[in-house]
């Protein structure tokens, strides 16, 4: 679309500046100050430059994070992105079943991330749960807290359970924005419905996709909680994701100074790819 | 294939539902129950979770709580987001596209080393322990989100439909609210949906930022794990209960998400 | 070729409809004649959307037959009708270019690579499209992509007619009338149907050679520009059609004379049997009401007069009943009191809002 020019606009923008800037700017300030500094308790703390990004940034420890984060992130966008597309497609538009539909689609999605992790905890449990239960009954030997398979397995399927509505819901919403002309123009150009989708439906849901993309991304790239009452990071370490590892730095080790600098590490690296995602998604649209 | 697309939803819903099957499951078990074997369903059914929840203020209170301030902040997040989305949309000005995607950032960083500076900065402005420091808090992460939504669904009403408005006298607050908004309908409702959500489950600022007063229902939640581990019956119902007043948002919405793109005039 | 042909056709999109009021388009028969150009008109809310779909075949009506060239095609599906439709806003698939947009019906009816780029290089130069074939259709102002939505329709040779759905709405109001020019231009090369749907009388009457006017679901007048304008059929058409409108007030009529207030009317025809019951009015266009200061006509009084440019709309009132005429710019007007002529022979009378023909006034009739 033909954007006109007017700097006038900033004052519409100006509520969510303010309301935004004023949480992220002061605290972004106090975790930046953490991070080049060092202490050995008792509040006395010293500048130590990029001490602590260096160590961060070299240590195997966290490179090892990072691999499993990002395979993590990378496997559940996979299966949550076109799963959720496809969802939305079949979902009826009109009637009483969208009203069921959508409300049970929503419903894991409210649920407290903790209890989450609880219910899956429960579920997959070998001897008392549904999930471990059936998978042992049919013969695999499955058991979460030892097998790492076992646990990145389970992990990813309460992922793919908890937020796969939120791309369903966004895709949907999209969907239906699209004006019936369009779908009846379709009919009168005769055209296929795999035509109907890739250039009618599927273009038209760029913007919302992208969204849902990006959203995706950074909070399963940040995911802390299911996954922590879950398995814990284990076995062993080996659904240890960088929130799990950061927040056992922070607080297990009592390592503000190193907690901080991860924290600004992990943010450039979500920054960096988002970055990268969200300008090709917009080159595309900008070529005209 | 068109005849049997419904199967698709019909699967994952039940697919959805069996979590949630076992989380009502649990709920009407008590803890050894639960811990002790396999069970499809209670056999030992019980409400006392159920009792103890409705009955003892700290925990209902903790529900009024959560639903306070989530309200209070998806209320202004949707309310500052379109004008800010609706600028986006149409005009271009000095630094535009890096505020757009500097919103986004906000969302970008683990909140978990943001928890000390959050409770700092309420403390000094006096706003510890109330419902509105976490509704302010929570603009940090919603706010972006609901520009961002809404943006997407402006983008995909045509200018043309504006200027047409325009021709034929609107002001722009009237255009605004009688021609654009229920246009963007579908894009309202489920930004509205989300701010509530996100707000919602926002466990670590909401317990930093409380104590007494406003504490929420996750917080309350996490008491849970006593000395004796984990209380699980309670917990499961009352993660059970917090579904309610979202499954009753998106009841309300779903009206706004579901309606189609229709230019009026016949 | 399309002869379209509307049989008893009502629509009602409730499921069980019971009276007139559940009905969006109440029964109606028309016939559609080859090749011509005709108008939709009525205000928002009449039915025009939904005849022109019942005609595409975007929807089933509840009642009735549509026949093209003698065929029952009621039940057949749109895109096997000969037919392209454009719409209030431009429909175009966005990811494709222009050449790609106007070739999209042909492909996917399975048409030979040469026989496609032959067909869209014809209708591209019909349309001026040919400097921009390859541009991405993203881009185009609001006036070309209506034109290559029109192209997309033109593009298929089986194609005999074409609807269109208030397809100028969101053009600028300066590039309006060069789409109109090319529309009515293509109607006079190509032997096409056309069907034109909209609210605005202007493009109507420029566009049709006959406009069917509907009002609340029922057609109320077919006819051309100048029939519509000289008699009516509806005090509604009256009403909306003529800039400004007809003007109607209440009367009592005995004969060939019609009492407004305290005064008397001379008619142009004698109306011996109105129904009775009926709200009888007098209907006549401000171009056959004569104001002058002669003296010679009923005393009315001048409530304004507004300045046109090449004539004047001076508003007068006749014992209450607000009047429009026409005058000319020259024409001398006093501040307030003026002499007001009805011309007989375009004064009508209408019965519940329908006009009544009445006799021919007989020789010696006074």
């Amino acid at each position: 679309m033909e954007k006109t020019w007017n700097n006038r606009a900033w004052f519409m923008v100006l509520p969510v500046l303010i309301l935004v800037a004023f949480n992220a700017i002061i605290p972004l300030m106090t975790v930046v100050n953490y991070s080049v500094q060092e202490t050995f308790g008792g509040n006395v703390f010293f500048f130590s430059g990029v001490t602590w990004f260096q160590d961060v940034l070299l240590s195997d420890r966290f490179h090892a994070a990072l691999g499993r984060q990002l395979f993590f992130t990378f496997t559940i966008l996979f299966i949550e992105i076109p799963l959720g597309v496809a969802i939305a497609l079949t979902m009826p538009r009109k009637g009483f079943w969208v009203s069921v539909c959508l409300v049970l689609m929503a419903l894991p999605l409210l649920i407290p991330w903790n209890v989450v992790g609880a219910i899956w905890n429960i579920l997959a449990l070998p001897d008392i749960g549904l999930l471990g239960q059936m998978l042992n009954g049919m013969g695999f030997d499955y058991n979460y807290t030892r097998h790492p398979l076992d646990a990145w397995f389970t992990l990813i399927l309460m992922d793919v359970w908890h937020w796969t509505s939120l791309v369903v819901l966004l895709a949907y919403a999209g969907l239906i924005s699209i004006p019936d002309a369009y779908y009846q123009a379709a009919k009168i150009d005769a055209a296929s419905r795999w035509a109907v989708f890739r250039h009618i439906q599927l273009p038209k849901m760029k913007r919302v996709l992208t969204i849902a993309i990006l959203l995706r991304f950074m909070d399963s790239f940040m995911i802390y909680t299911e996954p922590s009452v879950l398995t814990g990071g284990g076995p062993g370490n080996a659904t240890t994701l960088l929130s799990i590892d950061l927040v056992k730095i922070a607080l297990g080790q009592f390592d503000l100074g190193r907690a901080a600098a991860m924290s600004i590490v992990y943010f450039l690296i979500v920054l960096l790819l988002s970055w990268v995602f969200y300008t090709l998604m917009m080159r595309n649209e900008e070529q005209s | 294939m068109r005849r049997v697309s419904w199967l698709v939803p019909a699967i994952y819903i039940l697919f959805l539902m069996v979590p949630i099957y076992w989380l009502l499951n649990m709920s009407f078990k008590n803890t050894n129950e639960i811990l002790g074997g396999f069970t499809l369903y209670p056999h030992d059914f019980t409400l006392a979770s159920y009792r103890e929840i409705l009955t003892n203020p700290v925990w209902y209170n903790g529900y009024i709580n959560s639903i306070t301030y989530v309200s209070i902040n998806t209320i202004i997040s949707v309310a500052v987001a379109l004008p800010a989305a609706y600028a986006f949309s149409r005009y271009r000005f000095v630094g535009d596209k890096h505020l757009f995607f500097w919103l986004l950032t906000n969302r970008m960083a683990p909140p978990a080393v943001f928890a000390l500076p959050f409770f700092q900065l309420y403390s000094a402005i006096g706003l510890f322990d109330t419902h509105i420091a976490v509704a302010l808090a929570h603009c940090l992460f919603n706010i972006p989100l609901a520009v961002w939504i809404l943006e997407g669904f402006m983008s995909g009403v045509p200018k043309e439909i504006d200027e047409t408005a325009y021709i034929d006298g609107y002001s722009f607050p009237r255009f605004f609210v009688k021609i654009f908004m229920p246009l963007i309908a579908s894009g309202i409702g489920v930004t509205a949906f989300f701010c509530f959500m996100f707000s919602w489950v926002e466990l670590l600022l909401a317990k930093t930022l409380t104590s007494v007063e406003a504490k929420p229902i996750a917080a309350i939640m996490t008491r849970t794990a006593s000395a004796s581990g984990y209380e699980l019956g309670l917990l499961a119902a009352a993660g059970a209960l917090t579904i309610v007043p979202g499954a009753v948002v998106i009841y309300f919405v779903r009206n706004y998400i579901a309606k189609g793109f229709a230019l009026g005039r016949v | 070729m399309a002869r379209i042909v509307l049989e008893n056709i009502a629509h009602a999109y409730g499921p069980s409809p019971k009276g007139p009021e559940d009905y969006a388009l109440k029964t109606l028969n028309h016939v559609w004649e080859n090749g011509g150009a005709y108008a939709l008109l009525g205000p928002s809310g009449c039915g025009k959307t939904t005849l022109l779909n019942i005609i595409s075949g975007l929807i089933t009506p509840s009642e009735g037959r549509v026949l093209f060239d003698g065929k029952d095609i009621t039940a057949l599906p749109t895109a096997e009708r000969n037919i392209a439709q454009v719409f209030q806003f431009p429909v175009i698939y966005d990811t494709m270019t222009v050449a790609q947009n106007l070739a999209f019906p042909l492909r996917n009816r399975s048409v030979s690579r040469a026989e496609v780029e032959k067909r869209v290089a014809e209708v591209a130069k019909m349309l001026d499209l040919l400097p921009i074939l390859t541009k991405r259709a993203r881009g185009l102002t609001a006036d070309v992509k209506q034109k290559v939505s029109l192209g997309r329709g033109l593009v298929r040779p089986d194609v005999t007619a074409i609807l269109f759905d208030e397809p100028l709405t969101v053009i600028d109001p300066h590039l309006k009338w060069q789409l109109r020019s090319k529309l009515k231009e293509l109607h006079r090369q190509f032997d096409l149907t056309m069907v034109y749907v909209t609210h605005d009388q202007t493009e109507a009457l420029t566009f049709a050679d006959k406009v069917v006017v509907m009002y609340e679901g029922e057609v109320v007048q077919i006819g051309t520009p100048e029939d519509l304008f000289e008699r009516p059929a509806h005090t509604f058409v009256g009403y909306f059609i003529g800039s400004p409108g007809m003007n109607v007030a209440p009367v009592t009529v005995t004969g060939n004379r019609a009492r407004l207030g305290t005064h008397d009317i001379q008619l142009g025809r004698a109306y011996s049997e109105l129904p009775a019951g009926t709200k009888i009015e007098l209907g006549i266009r401000p171009e056959f009401i004569r104001v002058s200061n002669s003296g010679r006509g009923m005393p009315g009084r001048v409530v304004r007069v507004d300045d046109i440019g090449r004539y004047r709309v001076v508003k007068v009132d006749l014992d209450g009943h607000p009047f429009n005429a026409i005058a000319d710019e020259d024409a001398e007007i006093s501040d307030d009191r003026a002499s007001v002529v009805l011309d007989p022979a375009n004064v009508h009378i209408y019965a519940d809002g329908r006009l009544v023909e009445g006799k021919p006034l007989s020789a010696g009739a006074a």
